[in-house]
């Protein structure tokens, strides 16, 4: 202590010693401070590790969905079981139905193994079984669609029964299968011969993205497909809808609307709405758009007007700040050059504020692409195999789920070969929102002004 | 702005000529989740093999279901209920007030309810008295009506390991929980005794006796899963001493992951549950509104299709998943092509 830290007026002590050694009080700010920063960069590492856990063990779990097993046969295509009348008459083969086909694939197998001389212990049917529920199903669609092929022998590329796959990928084992009355060993053994013979081999799977779903007995044929247009067309109908309802909203309470009790009320019901859980919002759909406007359950057109009253809340408000973040100088500019009110909006603030407005569209969207519990009470979660719409209105009328939908469907099936379907669809969802939210940090990247 | 006018009055058209035009050209079905995967895979079957779209197919519960069903009768209503259990009179009477009176009755076939537990764990070989024993909120001790005291299945049966009791059943908007109840617990009640007890304590009456009978306890030991198997399953992988109630085609779908009890000494297998060796069976419906045959394309087909020898026989798809079939399948059949509806009348 020298002289100068004598005691102040207030009597407190002053500042003790030299600038460059620190006191005690400091050094304990100091080391609150150090410590603050070490929680926050403790906080984000454990994010960072939840993180990469979630996505390590999405791609682990699923990325088995992308690729499958397949049996690759020469199937004679024996008039006598197809066309008996062999007229070629379409109505006639179609009378064939798929049990009908199921005798020709287990002949191309006897065929098949007398061709590569093995001889197998197995029955014709146990030989059959090896492949998917679906062979006969593809082989009746071929012929329908090519007819004049009847009695030609033609190369098939069939799904391997969901079991097999299994076996292929590591997921089934011949201890796993112990008292599974689906598959036995010997025909495990079957199939190692026929790897050997490049009968079968496992490829990329194409049809997990673009397929439609399949039912309980054959997850190798379920896809993606069918769901992933169900979603597009129903952020067709939200994007139709809530960006023009909830832009002109906003301008309108924003830039028009007078001060007073009632855009107050309706300001706070925004954000009220804002935070309605959705599954509300799906009670309100099956009341509203299909038990009193009649419109057709399941369809894509009621899930996208169900997600239309979800989103516009976040689009408004999005929209609002982005446009009160448009300095009023513009606005005061337009109008003293002499634009009406209107043209100041459009001419000149809302090109301003569009990128705001887009990205908080696109994350809106994002938002309602992963959406299922609205979905639930429309009827768009269950078991729904349509085929590909093959217009907008079919698109839009006709059942089909969507992308969660199909993922929540999946995860609920006994067979747990369409567990690994449920991961891999969560891979798709993940790259589309990814995506999504990308072109919405681009955007506001490339076009925001800041002022 | 003109690409979102222009496609905002397309939308607008579209939904207008939709309602006008709202014939629904596909089956729309929904209910119980144990008839799910049948009902799916005649669904897709169906869609392969008629110029007819595939049927959409929706669980949720046969109770449920049989709600979706009675709400009446038009295009925004389901054309056909699954139920893994029979429609309740309560339920029929709900139907008519909501104007659904021709209702369609079809027996699919029979499914057996089995107890597994996982795979690595002790094996077991219940009697329903066992189960009563150990689930049921009240038993009988040396005479006397007590709050359950077991804890573990060694508490219950001495020839059990003294694994603590943790059951997961099916909540109550399942099917299954009934015949659950019927077949298992009650039947364990009776057995025990504990029946006479308590009808006695209820002043004879018999109806106040069975309900006493199949309230289970509510110390946690008795868990009731309202979701799918999947999700008894998982309780179960994460809970090694769980027991779970588990459909038989369920628990054919996983035999890498767990083990099944005997019932009365009788291994549950389709070929048990045909001959009725084994116990814990329950028939599976579905019920089809007729009003709505000959409106919606397809229904009657879709009726006939499921019960046809091919799809419904000891040798179609549904056996081979799980069912076991029907041994009266053809007067099903002659029922759904006549139309039969409930009540005897044809």
């Amino acid at each position: 202590m020298t002289e100068t830290s004598q005691s102040t007026e207030n009597g407190r002590k002053p500042h003790g010693g030299s600038l460059m050694t620190l006191s005690k009080r400091t050094a304990r700010r100091n080391a609150a401070e150090k410590r603050f920063q070490i929680y926050g960069i403790a906080a984000i590492a454990v994010g960072l590790l939840m993180l990469i856990i979630l996505v390590s063990t999405i791609v682990s779990r699923g990325v088995g969905a992308y690729s499958q097993t397949f049996v690759t046969l020469q199937v004679e295509l024996l008039e006598s079981k197809l066309d008996k009348s062999g007229t070629r008459d379409l109505e006639k083969i179609k009378k064939v139905s798929t049990f009908g086909y199921a005798p020709l694939i287990k002949n191309a197998f006897s065929v098949k193994l007398e061709e590569l001389g093995i001889q197998s212990e197995l029955s014709a049917k146990e030989q059959a079984a090896i492949l998917s529920k679906s062979a006969p199903a593809q082989l009746r669609d071929y012929v329908i669609a090519n007819p004049d092929k009847i009695g030609e022998t033609i190369e098939f590329r069939f799904l391997a029964n969901g079991r097999v796959d299994g076996y292929m990928k590591g997921r089934v084992s011949r201890e796993s299968i112990a008292n599974d009355k689906s598959i036995n060993a010997e025909q495990l053994d079957f199939v190692d011969i026929l790897v050997v013979n490049d009968v079968i081999e496992k490829t990329f799977n194409l049809d997990f993205i673009t397929g439609a779903d399949a039912s309980d007995q054959r997850p190798e044929a379920a896809g993606m497909g069918v769901s992933m247009i169900g979603s597009l067309f129903m952020m067709l109908v939200v994007l139709a809808l809530a960006l023009p309802i909830g832009v002109a909203a906003s301008i309108y309470l924003e830039e028009f609307a007078p001060q007073n009790w009632l855009t107050d009320v309706i300001e706070v019901n925004i954000s009220n709405l804002a935070a309605v859980p959705s599954i509300v919002f799906g009670i309100l759909g099956l009341a509203v758009f299909i038990n009193y406007m009649h419109l057709p359950t399941s369809a894509p057109l009621v899930g996208g007007l169900v997600l239309t009253l979800m989103t516009l809340p976040t689009i408004i408000i999005s929209t609002r700040a982005s446009l009160k973040s448009v300095p009023p100088s513009i606005r005061d500019a337009a109008l003293g050059v002499g634009a009406s009110k209107m043209q100041a909006v459009f001419h000149h603030v809302l090109p301003l504020a569009a990128p705001g407005i887009l990205t908080g569209t696109i994350i809106g969207l994002a938002q309602a692409l992963g959406e299922t519990a609205p979905l639930l009470l429309i009827g768009m979660v269950g078991f729904i195999a349509s085929n590909a719409p093959d217009s907008l209105a079919s698109g839009l009328m006709s059942p089909n789920s969507a992308m969660p939908a199909q993922i929540y469907e999946w995860a609920k099936r006994a067979d747990p070969a369409f567990y690994e379907r449920a991961w891999g669809g969560i891979i798709i969802l993940l790259v589309f929102l990814i995506t999504m939210n990308t072109v919405a940090v681009i955007l506001r990247r490339r076009f925001e002004r800041r002022w | 702005m003109s690409f979102v006018k222009l496609s905002a009055s397309a939308l607008a058209i579209a939904a207008v000529s939709a309602t006008a035009a709202a014939a629904r050209d596909q089956v729309q079905v929904a209910g119980s989740s144990t008839v799910l995967p049948y009902a799916s895979i005649v669904a897709e079957a169906f869609g392969e093999n008629f110029d007819f779209p595939t049927p959409v197919v929706e669980s949720g519960g046969s109770s449920a279901g049989l709600k979706r069903f009675c709400e009446g009768v038009g295009e925004n209503t389901i054309d056909v209920a699954n139920a893994s259990r029979k429609i309740k009179d309560k339920e029929i009477a709900a139907c008519a007030e909501n104007g659904v009176t021709d209702i369609i009755e079809v027996r699919i076939g029979y499914d057996g309810i089995v107890f597994a537990s996982d795979i690595n764990g002790n094996g077991f070989e219940f009697t329903p008295t066992d189960w009563f024993l150990a689930l049921s909120d009240k038993v009988l001790v040396d005479g006397a009506l007590v709050d359950n005291p077991n804890k573990t299945w060694a508490d219950v049966n001495a020839a059990f390991p003294a694994q603590p009791i943790q059951a997961y059943v099916p909540g109550t908007k399942h099917g299954t929980r009934e015949v659950f109840e019927d077949k298992v617990i009650l039947a364990g009640c009776e057995a025990t005794g504990a029946f006479e007890a308590l009808k006695a304590a209820n002043g004879d009456d018999k109806k106040a006796a069975e309900k006493a009978c199949i309230s289970l306890r509510t110390d946690g030991v008795s868990v009731d899963i309202d979701g799918d198997y999947t999700e008894t399953l998982a309780r179960i992988e994460s809970n090694k001493d769980g027991i779970g109630v588990f459909g038989l085609a369920f628990y054919e779908n996983n035999t890498d992951k767990l083990q099944v009890a005997t019932m009365s000494g009788v291994v549950p297998s389709t070929e048990s549950i045909a001959t009725g060796e084994y116990p814990v069976s329950r028939p599976l419906f579905f019920y089809v509104k007729k009003a709505h045959i000959g409106v919606i394309p397809g229904l009657k087909e879709y009726a006939e299709f499921f019960v046809a020898d091919e799809i419904a026989g000891p040798d179609g798809p549904l056996a081979e998943y799980g069912l076991v079939s029907d041994p009266e399948l053809a007067e099903t059949q002659a029922a759904v092509s006549d139309e039969a509806v409930m009540g005897g009348a044809m």
